[in-house]
């Protein structure tokens, strides 16, 4: 196989966790930390709700940085998915595919997300609507309650052995097994 | 040219977000079904190597790509905010399954549903710090 039809396949953990490992290291050296839920704050400073809230009353120029990266993340998911794909379906667990079948999501294993929640058509609906609204209220409040996402807490402070990000993703854990095994049958 | 380098970063790190499918709706749910090994060995393979890394620069006092002291700051002490944030940001990670970093790697991808989760996400963070110090 040419080394284009390579990259072109799914990359396996081995690969694509090292390069995490290397996004973060380049951070580092550039005097920053990885940290991609800063940019949710700092998008509210830019709205301006430092004008009535403490919480956003700071320097955003200061992290104009993390937005630039967040731009080249935007840039990545385009480049990723349009120039070095050739097919996007997620091959998941046989197990996973009957599972989500069961709950509506039908096309577990043959798309890279479930068109019942991210299509254009799927927005027709309000219940749709307020399962990705809500969905995205928890990530956005619990991720500045906790200090960080998975890139703040579970790669770089486990990275440097910190207690509080082991706590937090435990957390991230409770939480998502919650949801996913308790909730879900009740949602779909 | 420090910008260029920042973009760079990104754009790198969105493709790894989309071509090890950690972008994907469906292996965040198979992860907390614990039915694939893709999601830990990703993260642990991260974590691992991270932890090395992070070892080597305090150890051997390595400098920046400016010559200055690399910093790693400690998180805060605490318990009740990491477990109740980290377990609301777990309810919306497997809801939406997408965090903070993916979404904007979805967005580029043309999932454009995943616009509403990021706004309502920046409200979340919003709301957040309305309540912080009341």
């Amino acid at each position: 196989m040419e080394m284009i039809d390579v990259i072109k396949e799914p990359w396996p953990w081995y690969v694509s966790g090292p390069l995490i490992t290397l996004v973060m290291t380049l951070l580092l050296f550039m005097e920053k930390g990885f940290g991609m839920s800063s940019n949710l704050r700092t998008l509210c400073a830019i709205c301006g709700a430092g004008g009535k809230v403490e919480f956003f009353k700071f320097d955003w120029r200061k992290q104009q940085w993390n937005l630039i990266v967040i731009v080249g993340v935007v840039i990545g998911g385009f480049i990723g998915t349009q120039l070095l794909a050739n097919d996007l379906s997620v091959n998941v667990d046989e197990s996973v595919i009957v599972e989500l079948n069961k709950l509506g999501l039908t096309d577990a294993g043959k798309a890279y997300m479930p068109e019942k929640l991210f299509s254009i058509e799927a927005c027709k609906s309000w219940k749709i609507i307020l399962i990705l609204v809500i969905g995205g209220f928890l990530v956005g409040f619990g991720t500045r309650y906790a200090g960080g996402c998975t890139s703040g807490h579970a790669i770089s402070g486990l990275s440097n052995l910190q207690i509080p990000s082991l706590i937090a993703v435990i957390g991230f854990f409770v939480g998502g097994l919650i949801m996913t095994h308790l909730l879900f049958p009740l949602i779909f | 040219m420090r910008r260029l380098i920042y973009l760079l970063i990104g754009v790198l790190f969105g493709i790894v977000l989309v071509k090890s499918e950690a972008a994907s709706w469906f292996r965040i749910y198979e992860m907390f079904q614990f039915k694939s090994f893709h999601m830990y060995g990703m993260i642990g393979s991260a974590v691992g190597l991270g932890i090395i890394v992070t070892y080597v620069i305090k150890r051997f006092n390595i400098k920046s790509f400016f010559g200055s002291e690399i910093i790693i700051a400690p998180k805060d002490k605490g318990f009740t905010r990491y477990i109740v944030g980290g377990s609301i940001f777990g309810l919306g990670w497997a809801l939406a399954g997408a965090c903070p970093g993916p979404m904007f790697a979805l967005a580029g991808a043309g999932f454009f549903p995943i616009l509403l989760v990021i706004a309502a996400s920046i409200f979340g963070t919003y709301i957040y710090g309305l309540l912080k110090d009341k």
